[in-house]
């Protein structure tokens, strides 16, 4: 409905992506590392969510393109 | 406290762009709201994958998030019956049978077509009870959410009811219903996104499934260890979906036998929630075509498999975890009432200079508290408490509580394993899912109130403009509403099983009054609300009559006389819905027989299934039949049944 949802979620998970991936290098102490089972899961989390962020934004852009050419895109 | 998390900046932070998000998302779509269609029905126009993952985030709230990890704890795998029997069956029913008469319609909501099928009686009914409920709904979600707040973080509880409730008020204020619907599209993937590390993390630390099952057994055989239970059970009651079902009420933690499950839960009370529920309906009802609205349950059901692993799983592992005491994880005891630790303080001190024995200590203190508490624990303090200050020994006894607070699981699961960053994210996500159920409600609210209550019976023929004003209007009396029954909730403690109680009663009936009304032309609007009023009537009936096992009458059941004793609180939830659901069904078919119908042939195609003219579907590609997919969904269920049986 005029919005495409995409847009919004893809931009704040990229964002929350890079805030846990900076976080992965803030929050390094070994008590914290031991807590999750040494894992450093906010880097890899954080990896995961930019590229889930990223893949939101590409499908908006490219539903954006479509429409503007004036072919529907396929929802 | 125990309880309490400390959180950094990030976490802060990414609780702020998620504010900030919803929000903006709501100004966003302020522009598209033109009429009142738009604001309240979304004016059918979503895309079908966003009221598929709406249709399934709506139910997928906070409380239901807690409370299927606390049921993992307490029964193990056989919480995923209310997935794998409930759920999904319902969901293939009401997109392959139901979808067509709701969207077919034209109805803009449930009660609509309750007037369009019987009368007005009917409608009226149900607008009622569904406004009622569904705002309560909302005020037990705000309250459950301040309380989390104030136990978790010490923030305070008016202060984070009434600021929450301003944020959901916002963006449905400007963006209706698409508002609602989207941020529950976002909340899904948060919830989705912020827990699955969370699940990760704790299967590996318990060591993987077989590990988990090996523990499991073992505290089958034995569950008080962990005060999970003090009876016995097989060894696979908490690993097996279906065999401790089959061997009886005794032996399953739940207490139930296969006939209360499949046609209590399985039927009346899963049926009457997916497929009259307006909340969840309502999504499916926004989209953009008739394909598009039957498709919507039938893609929301493919997530909706597989949250077992995301919601049950945690449960489970918490108390693998907690068998094998891995870096001294327990679960976590329920809370001592603030306002009683003087006094068990003054107690413990007491046991100490009198040199009372352990047990009489314990009886004394545990008198106090109102808990059980554990003996050797009890005897360290008392040894250990001339030395001790005040904090420590609220500390210790606290620990010393054997009571599980199960819905404290899965957040003592994220407070094992999420570094600063990630916990933010879970939690923002668990925030995200309580203020999404209070929109999802008071966006139910507002069609309800304004095309069922407010144009049907107060002020009939005004322009759509004055609709649209009212749509808007009564958000915010909604969300008023709703913080008053949030209070209401949180000052009496018996007031949320009341409600609950209140909604069994009324949802039991329903579905049967439904299931004539689409498929038996027969169905008269007389026999059709005598039925569903006298069905009600007949859950009051039955619940007063009828206790669970060790319950105390009152609130409970079983006030006016107790003719039945069922073996437990699920039982007689299953129990009274099966029975609800008969009497309304006879009810109604026998006063239907003995009165005229007034409604012709004509009146009531696409209303009913033999007036209606068959959906085509051979023209669309397989995967787009919604009988394909659903019949596949299906075999799907039965193979995951069988997966875990």
């Amino acid at each position: 409905m005029g919005l495409d949802i995409r847009l919004p979620i893809g931009l704040m998970f990229t964002l929350v992506g890079l805030l846990l991936i900076l976080a992965g290098f803030v929050y390094t102490d070994a008590e914290t590392l031991k807590r999750s089972l040494d894992i450093n899961v906010n880097l890899w989390w954080g990896l995961v969510l930019v590229v889930f962020g990223g893949l939101m934004l590409f499908f908006a852009q490219r539903a954006a393109k479509a429409a503007k050419l004036g072919t529907p895109p396929k929802s | 406290m125990p309880h309490i998390l400390t959180l950094r900046g990030i976490d802060y932070a990414i609780l702020l762009i998620y504010t900030l998000f919803v929000i903006g998302i709501g100004f966003a779509l302020k522009r598209y709201m033109k009429s009142s269609s738009d604001y309240l029905t979304s004016g059918r126009s979503i895309p079908t994958w966003v009221t598929g993952l709406a249709f399934i985030s709506a139910n997928l709230g906070a409380l239901e998030l807690v409370g299927m990890a606390a049921s993992g704890a307490k029964y193990g795998i056989a919480t995923a019956h209310f997935y794998w029997v409930g759920a999904i069956p319902a969901m293939v029913f009401l997109a392959v049978f139901m979808m067509p008469f709701y969207y077919g319609s034209k109805a803009r909501s449930v009660p609509e077509y309750l007037k369009l099928r019987f009368d007005e009686r009917v409608r009226c009914f149900n607008s009622l009870s569904f406004a009622v409920m569904t705002v309560f709904a909302s005020g037990i979600s705000m309250n459950a959410l301040a309380k989390l707040l104030n136990q978790l973080l010490g923030w305070d509880y008016h202060l984070s009811l009434w600021i929450c409730s301003a944020v959901v008020l916002v963006y449905v204020l400007k963006g209706g219903l698409t508002s609602a619907i989207y941020t529950e599209v976002l909340q899904f993937f948060m919830i989705v996104l912020g827990f699955a590390p969370v699940v990760y993390l704790g299967l590996k630390d318990v060591g993987g499934w077989s590990a988990l099952k090996t523990s499991l057994t073992k505290v089958a055989g034995n569950p008080s260890v962990l005060s999970l239970s003090d009876k016995h059970f097989a060894p696979d009651a908490w690993t097996s979906a279906w065999k401790p079902l089959l061997a009886g009420s005794g032996s399953n933690p739940m207490g139930v036998d296969w006939f209360a499950m499949l046609f209590g839960l399985g039927f009346v009370l899963s049926f009457g929630y997916w497929c009259t529920n307006f909340l969840v309906v309502q999504r499916a009802m926004a989209a953009k075509n008739m394909g598009a609205a039957r498709r919507t349950p039938i893609i929301a059901a493919i997530p909706k498999m597989l949250f077992p692993i995301l919601v049950i799983l945690p449960g489970m592992i918490a108390v693998g975890l907690a068998f094998v005491g891995k870096d001294g994880y327990r679960l976590p005891p329920q809370l001592i009432d603030s306002k009683v630790y003087p006094a068990a303080i003054v107690a413990l001190k007491d046991a100490s200079t009198n040199h009372l024995d352990t047990a009489t200590a314990t009886k004394s203190i545990a008198a106090i508290v109102n808990k059980h508490l554990d003996e050797t624990k009890i005897a360290a303090i008392v040894t250990a408490a001339p030395a001790l200050s005040e904090g420590e020994i609220k500390v210790q006894l606290q620990d010393a509580v054997k009571d599980n607070d199960y819905d404290g699981v899965i957040l003592s699961l994220v407070k094992k394993y999420c570094p600063p960053g990630l916990l933010g994210l879970a939690l923002t996500a668990l925030l995200a899912s309580f203020m999404s159920g209070m929109a999802g409600n008071v966006t139910a609210f507002n069609t309800v109130w304004t095309y069922d209550l407010y144009q049907a019976y107060i002020a009939k023929n005004k322009s759509d403009a004055h609709y649209a004003w009212m749509g808007r209007a009564i958000t915010v009396v909604g969300i008023l509403l709703s913080i008053a029954a949030a209070y209401f909730a949180s000052m009496w403690t018996n007031a949320m099983d009341i409600i609950q109680l209140v909604f069994g009663f009324v949802n039991a009936p329903l579905f049967a009054t439904f299931i004539l009304g689409m498929f038996w032309a027969r169905t008269t609007g007389t026999g059709a609300f005598v039925g569903l009023l006298l069905g009600t009537a007949a859950s009051a009936v039955f619940h007063s009559l009828t206790i669970a096992a060790g319950n105390v009458p009152g609130v409970k059941g079983g006030y006016v006389a107790q003719l039945i004793t069922l073996p437990s609180d699920m039982a007689q939830n299953f129990w009274l819905a099966a029975f609800a659901f008969t009497v309304c069904l006879v009810l109604t078919v026998v006063i239907s027989l003995s009165t005229k119908r007034t409604k012709t042939d004509q009146e009531l195609t696409g209303l009913v299934y033999s007036l209606t003219p068959k959906i085509k579907d051979n023209t669309e590609a397989w995967y787009l039949r919604p009988a394909v997919t659903g019949s596949l969904l299906l075999a799907a269920c039965v193979v995951i049944n069988y997966l875990f049986w």
